[in-house]
């Protein structure tokens, strides 16, 4: 079963095109990472994905129900890029993660039983039992991003979406961050991942979809990736033009 | 001291603090999470177009304020979401807006500066029971949803991008939380007057948090320090002979003088333990 996919997408960010015509597949139990500079639209292409980003023309499915339909977001678990700016009021590790078990709650009521048994096990699944307690504030930015993970992970999601899960993390999270990924893709979860490089994760990555300039320029299976990145991915198109580095693609919409 | 309670305008003026005390902070901690502390500032100025609004045409000023505050919020929110114009100008039009056309219909309706100053300050002894019922009910229907939503809304004002990929209708949300700080307003502005109505929704959070370590406590100890404050600024300013509003004002930052001075200590002791 296709659990995402984009067919023919287009977005336009502030009047500049930053998807053009984009295809993507991704299959139940598959694991996607989505390579590309800065700019290259790889996490306007998951935003747009998860309903984050307006398109302008094409269809995204997930689960097979396009978007406008969907209402099964328990299925779906996003893990934003990096934290923002942290909230103006503290918050524990135990409150963040419990926000990924919305989609399970009722509309009123305490969390279960359930839901903090989800929780834990979600953080501990992140290697932060100790930090359950703990003011996000007073972690590393790597265990921030771990903290992100686990709320994805505590709604049991069938599909896990990841913008850039290792990016500005330290060696030790990002290894951290592998293992764990190693072990949903033993579990049968389906990940779609941005990455700027993949790190100790291309042991793990089935499949590796290139962008540049808003276009999807090569794809490949993980032995060809695995090597030299994408550098010896087939390319379907012409090698991309040398592009000023202004293009900031990503966060526009933020 | 008893005998102040004896008095009827003091037992109603204590009623509308212990309402405004808890709700101002009760709302005011998502404001203040979502970085949005100066919104009731705005919302504020706006409410004093609907109380001369009320007080030019004849209708309950209160009612008017809370019309008027309410359509304000949801404006803002619309402009936030759609708008061009970046939510600090948005928020600084509100600001002159609201108390340009207050203060000029207030003119015109040939109310004295009096009357201005018990709406823009507070007056404890202006609350009349009929008012004491609006403020009572808005108020418990503040702190209700408040509290009730609570998961909801620390998910909107925590990540609001998550919280729209988890299912959260967010911009319904958002107009909620704007619309629940104009019913606050409402209800407070009584007690700590229109101009400084912000100020408690916004100081016990961050006294609260000088203290705490996770929102849930943050969202109740910034409770009872506005009731504290609120009930505390009533009683002082009738012993000093002030106006309500800035009492209560200077006693919630007092709190939060406290509070911080007590979080830097207990904070340089954990460091010395560890």
């Amino acid at each position: 079963m296709t659990v995402l996919s984009t067919h023919d997408v287009s977005v336009t960010l502030e009047g500049r095109p930053v998807l053009q015509h984009v295809h993507l597949e991704v299959d139940e139990g598959e694991i996607v990472a989505l390579l590309g500079a800065n700019g290259s639209g790889k996490s306007t292409l998951v935003r747009a994905a998860v309903g984050l980003v307006p398109i302008d023309d094409g269809q995204v499915e997930l689960f097979c129900t396009p978007l406008a339909k969907f209402r099964a977001w328990r299925r779906l678990g996003y893990v934003p890029q990096h934290t923002r700016a942290a909230a103006g009021v503290p918050a524990t590790v135990q409150e963040v993660v419990m926000s990924g078990r919305l989609s399970h709650r009722p509309f009123a009521g305490l969390a279960r039983t359930s839901d903090y048994d989800a929780v834990v096990g979600a953080v501990a699944r992140v290697g932060l039992a100790d930090r359950l307690r703990s003011p996000l504030a007073e972690l590393s930015g790597g265990q921030q991003q771990r903290v992100l993970i686990a709320r994805a992970l505590a709604g049991d999601a069938d599909l896990l979406v990841m913008d850039e899960p290792t990016s500005g993390v330290d060696h030790e999270n990002q290894e951290a961050i592998a293992e764990l990924l190693g072990g949903l893709v033993n579990e049968g979860a389906s990940v779609v991942l941005v990455a700027h490089e993949l790190g100790p994760m291309r042991g793990l990555v089935d499949r590796v979809v290139v962008l540049d300039d808003g276009r999807v320029v090569a794809t490949g299976d993980v032995t060809a990736a695995v090597h030299e990145e994408h550098e010896q991915v087939h390319h379907h198109t012409e090698p991309p033009e040398p592009r000023p580095d202004v293009l900031g693609g990503e966060g526009v919409f933020r | 001291m008893i005998e102040l309670l004896d008095r009827e305008f003091m037992q109603r003026a204590l009623v509308a603090a212990t309402f405004t005390g808890l709700a101002a902070p009760a709302i005011g901690t998502y404001l203040v999470q979502r970085r949005l502390a100066l919104l009731g500032d705005g919302l504020g100025h706006v409410a004093l177009t609907g109380v001369a609004l009320g007080l030019l045409t004849g209708i309950a000023p209160l009612l008017m304020a809370l019309l008027v505050a309410a359509a304000g919020a949801v404006l803002i929110e619309l402009l936030r979401m759609y708008g061009r114009t970046s939510a600090d100008v948005a928020l600084a039009m509100l600001f002159y807006g609201g108390i340009a056309g207050g203060v000029l219909l207030i003119d015109l309706a040939d109310e004295g500066a009096g009357k201005l100053n018990s709406y823009l300050f507070g007056s404890i002894l202006t609350v009349s029971s009929s008012d004491l019922w609006i403020v009572g009910g808005l108020g418990v229907l503040v702190i209700a949803l408040a509290i009730g939503l609570s998961p909801q809304l620390f998910a909107v004002c925590q990540d609001e991008e998550h919280a729209r990929v988890s299912g959260v209708p967010v911009q319904a949300y958002s107009i909620l939380i704007s619309v629940l700080a104009a019913v606050t307003i409402t209800v407070a502005m009584r007690t700590v007057g229109l101009l400084l109505v912000s100020a408690l929704m916004v100081v016990p959070v961050a006294a609260a948090q000088q203290l705490t370590r996770s929102f849930r406590a943050t969202h109740l100890a910034a409770m009872v320090v506005g009731l504290l404050a609120a009930l505390g600024g009533v009683v002082t300013s009738y012993e000093i002979n002030a106006r309500p509003g800035p009492t209560i004002v200077v006693l919630a930052l007092a709190g939060f003088g406290v509070a911080a001075l007590a979080g830097a200590v207990a904070r340089r002791r954990r460091t010395a333990t560890l």
